[in-house]
């Protein structure tokens, strides 16, 4: 190969068109969102919260587990752990609204601790592990008679609002939290860190020959999640009123997860969204099914990690080409 | 006194987390599959005997000889035709899984049994005791079941050091390649490995439903217990395993005895502090060929 | 009378072609040695044998039965037994349990572990020892006795003498060399030239996936040689006979 080809002009960019168009119906949707509460129901923008709080969920554990390669099923740890948080700061008088953004901030903090006993595990005992950790965490909480004990506790703060207008805050909260967690996601992953993550999940070895910090970026990585999954708790704490140890901390909810990231496409930005709605759906419909619904998730897990390990959005954009956030460089030639 | 009684009682249950976790341990060390859904399958060997109990009636220790074969048998064709599928998926695969398995058998039980406790009446044998001292009784039960948690560790031990299957499992522990280029057939020796897990898992399942009460949902702590088992022990020898079953026992009861709701807690508590400062576990193996 | 037939095999690792077309046989009670550089395709070729890797064309044959679908470990219990590059001997089980872990295929024959342990008697004084600990010559005489174990028609040597002092690599050829004697094939896969053409009866060199230069080792010059290996130009099997017609 001749030097004289090189001389030619390269443009490396990073969105194409198809991802500014996206990316713009994205933003759409959402300013519509922000309208909802006018047009819809109060049960339905109650539904839409609910909606969203398991799309911050799946959001969270995506980037742990898809992108971080870490399987965690103790997750729950950090929900139930930013819940108790408001409702601890509302019995220290801080207003739940106010609350929120600090239970965000002490699950990311929690996590930090967490993550130095876990990261001594790999793989599945990595998965056992976070659960075990996570039932610690249920013990301890249940045993603190100030927040209710084993019994739970409501939340009494924010019982002098008008119901409707509360559930409308609780529900931009919601909006504002998916927004927020979606946009650090996609910021996270377009970034150096994000590009050490991809090269990590890839070739963890290979990864560290070149100078990535393995260990740091994994837990910059889990901490976000934490965070993310923290703001879920934060949701369910003031969007149900109450808080109660077996339910705060239910191993369910990393059941939700993972089948939503499964079923979405895991390790792809798209996949939480689609694997939410598809769940959500699902969980309405089934509802009268019982314990059968569950039954039928566990199914659809296995069948999917052994037949459609990319889910959904894999399997509608099996090269990562279409991404509402654009995520990889093309190189262009000018010839 | 009470002290001592607390350690006693502790050893006798760390016996029966020790069966629990020598099957999670084998399956491991033999394919680096963690079986999510390990403590479900014994409460599922459980319902079977209480199945079996309410059709053809009888004392339930009777179920063991019924039992044990058919989670062996179970094993076998889970492994053949699950298990191995999820092997060839990836690293995430066995996890997401088991998992998934697990959640199925929880809710499928809690549908066919309901959600309420149960457990498996063997007569007089589960509150007999012998006195060891003043203050010291042991239920005749429990020291069964440590008697034969050390001897199905110790015949675990002796099945893998003395025989041939014992041998491919401990060749494709070790190095998966040069098993099957020595002509150890890789299907058989996994299906093997859980068949074997499914058995021992199935003997813990029974025996704690006839020591204690059981529900659908009984099947997660148990692994719980099984995984911490395993940790505080050491991966890559069962005399670890057993090791680890007796300190989680003992941690238990006697974080019981300090506080009655703070057993489990202890548990864990000692778990993670072996998890913090000697992650090899207590009986660190040189025998551990991967980590 | 061929023992194996590679006919036409072409393979890939992912989307690297490593094997073009080569076609190969064996025949039984030969000593084949198959030489060449880094990446020539000699372990790609063995894979093959061994049954580790499938070809994307072409088929394997031993004894004129086609094994090209068989999985390795069923391979061993035809007859092929390889003693792979780096040995990989159970570090955590003892020395004779490594070789009684070769028996797993239960073919009859004259190697048992009073035979190795005549072969290798280093191996004996050490057969209790955990396979991890010992010196990189008892590992590889522990591999090549674990193989034999076996009692393979065909035993396919990986690049034994890696890593070893020339005296022990002498006494390993010594001991390949008592094998053969004992009517077993084998097809030696070297970088170490010199003492693979000695014990060897027909050797071939292989570059970029092809045969590039084969023949009776005597009759093979220095310069073919090195020009095969190499990969210079002034290549065209000097002095080679070509082997029987396939």
């Amino acid at each position: 190969m001749s030097v004289a080809a090189l001389d030619t002009d390269i443009a490396v960019t990073r969105g194409s068109r198809g991802s500014k168009i996206a990316l713009s119906v994205g933003i759409a949707v959402v300013v519509a969102l922000i309208f909802a509460p006018a047009v819809a129901g109060d049960s339905a923008t109650n539904n839409l919260t609910q909606f969203f709080i398991l799309l911050i969920m799946a959001v969270g554990w995506n980037l742990a587990a898809g992108y971080g390669g870490m399987v965690s099923i103790g997750h729950q740890a950090f929900i139930g752990f930013a819940s108790y948080a408001v409702l601890d700061l509302a019995i220290h008088g801080v207003l739940a609204w106010y609350a929120v953004p600090m239970a965000i901030v002490l699950s990311g903090l929690i996590s930090v601790p967490v993550s130095f006993l876990a990261f001594r595990l790999r793989g599945g005992y990595f998965a056992i592990g976070t659960w075990v950790i996570a039932q610690v965490f249920q013990l301890v909480i249940s045993q603190q008679s100030n927040l209710g004990g084993g019994a739970g506790a409501s939340l009494n703060d924010l019982n002098n609002l008008n119901p409707i207008n509360r559930d409308n805050i609780t529900y931009w909260f919601a909006l504002g939290l998916t927004v927020s967690a979606l946009a650090v996601t996609g910021f996270l992953l377009r970034s150096r860190v994000g590009m050490a993550l991809v090269a990590v999940r890839d070739e963890e070895h290979s990864a560290a020959a070149t100078g990535v910090n393995v260990a740091r970026t994994k837990r910059l990585v889990f901490v976000l999640s934490a965070a993310i999954c923290g703001g879920a708790g934060a949701l369910l704490c003031i969007s149900n009123l109450e808080v109660q140890p077996n339910s705060a901390f239910s191993v369910q909810y990393s059941a939700f997860m993972i089948f939503m990231v499964l079923v979405g496409g895991i390790g792809s930005f798209e996949g939480p969204i689609i694997g939410a709605i598809v769940f959500f759906i699902l969980q309405q419909s089934l509802a009268s099914y019982g314990a059968w619904y569950l039954v039928i998730l566990g199914a659809f897990a296995i069948a999917i990690t052994l037949w459609l390990p990319r889910g959904i959005w894999g399997a509608v954009d099996p090269r990562h080409r279409r991404s509402i956030v654009p995520l990889r460089h093309r190189v262009h030639f000018d010839q | 006194m009470i002290w001592t009684n607390a350690v006693i009682q502790g050893l006798l249950l760390g016996g029966l987390y020790a069966i629990f976790a020598c099957g999670l341990s084998l399956m491991f060390g033999v394919m680096r599959l963690v079986n999510l859904a390990h403590g479900d399958l014994g409460v599922l060997a459980a319902y079977f005997s209480i199945i079996l109990v309410e059709h053809l009636g009888g004392n339930p220790l009777w179920t063991f000889a019924a039992v044990i074969p058919v989670a062996a048998i179970l094993g076998y064709f889970l492994q053949r035709f699950l298990l191995d599928h999820a092997l060839n998926g990836g690293e995430l695969s066995p996890i997401l899984v088991t998992f998934g398995l697990s959640i199925i058998i929880e809710n499928l039980l809690q549908q066919t049994f309901g959600a309420n406790d149960q457990s498996l009446n063997i007569g007089a044998l589960s509150y007999q005791s012998w006195k060891l001292a003043s203050d010291i009784y042991v239920g005749r039960l429990n020291v069964i079941i440590f008697f034969i948690a050390v001897l199905v560790i110790v015949g675990l031990q002796l099945f893998l050091s003395k025989t041939a299957a014992g041998r491919a499992l401990r060749a494709t522990a070790d190095n998966r390649r040069a098993a099957a280029l020595s002509g150890i057939d890789p299907k058989r020796t996994r299906a093997l490995a859980t068949a074997i897990a499914l058995a021992t898992v199935a003997v813990g399942g029974l025996f704690l439903a006839m020591r204690t009460s059981f529900a659908p949902t009984s099947g997660s702590a148990d692994l719980l217990f099984a995984f911490e088992a395993v940790i505080i022990g050491g991966l890559g020898n069962l005399w670890g395993t057993l090791v680890g079953g007796l300190v989680l026992g003992i941690a238990q009861t006697v974080g019981s005895q300090i506080n009655p709701a703070d057993g489990i807690l202890i548990g864990d508590l000692v778990f993670l502090a072996v998890l913090a400062f000697r992650p090899q576990g207590l009986i660190a193996s040189r025998n551990v060929a991967i980590r | 009378m061929a023992l194996l037939h590679l006919d036409g095999v072409t393979a890939y690792y992912g989307h690297l072609q490593a094997l073009h077309e080569l076609s190969l046989q064996v025949d039984a009670g030969e000593i084949l040695a198959v030489i060449g550089a880094n990446g020539a395709g000699k372990s790609t070729m063995l894979s093959l044998i061994s049954g580790e890797l499938r070809p994307r064309e072409g088929r394997v044959y031993l004894n004129d039965v086609d094994i090209t679908r068989i999985a390795p470990h069923q391979r061993v219990r035809r007859g092929i037994a390889l003693v792979p590059e780096g040995r990989h001997l159970f570090g955590t089980l003892t020395v004779e349990d490594n070789l009684l872990c070769g028996t797993a295929s239960k073919r009859p024959g004259t190697w048992n572990l009073d035979a190795v342990y005549e072969l290798f008697p280093l191996v004996k004084a050490r057969r209790k020892h955990r396979a991890a600990v010992l010196s990189g010559g008892e590992q590889q005489a522990v591999a090549i006795g674990r193989a034999l174990m076996s009692n393979p028609s065909l035993l396919l040597l990986d690049e034994v003498s890696l890593g070893l002092a020339p005296v022990v690599i002498k006494d390993l050829y010594e001991a390949l060399r008592r094998i053969a004697a004992e009517g077993t094939t084998l097809l030696l896969v070297e970088q170490n030239i010199t003492e693979a053409l000695r014990v060897a009866n027909y050797a071939i060199c292989l570059l970029e996936g092809r045969v590039v230069l084969e023949g009776e080792p005597a009759s093979l010059s220095q310069p073919a040689i090195s020009d095969a290996y190499f990969g210079n130009k002034a290549t065209s099997g000097s002095g080679a006979k070509p082997k029987g017609a396939s």
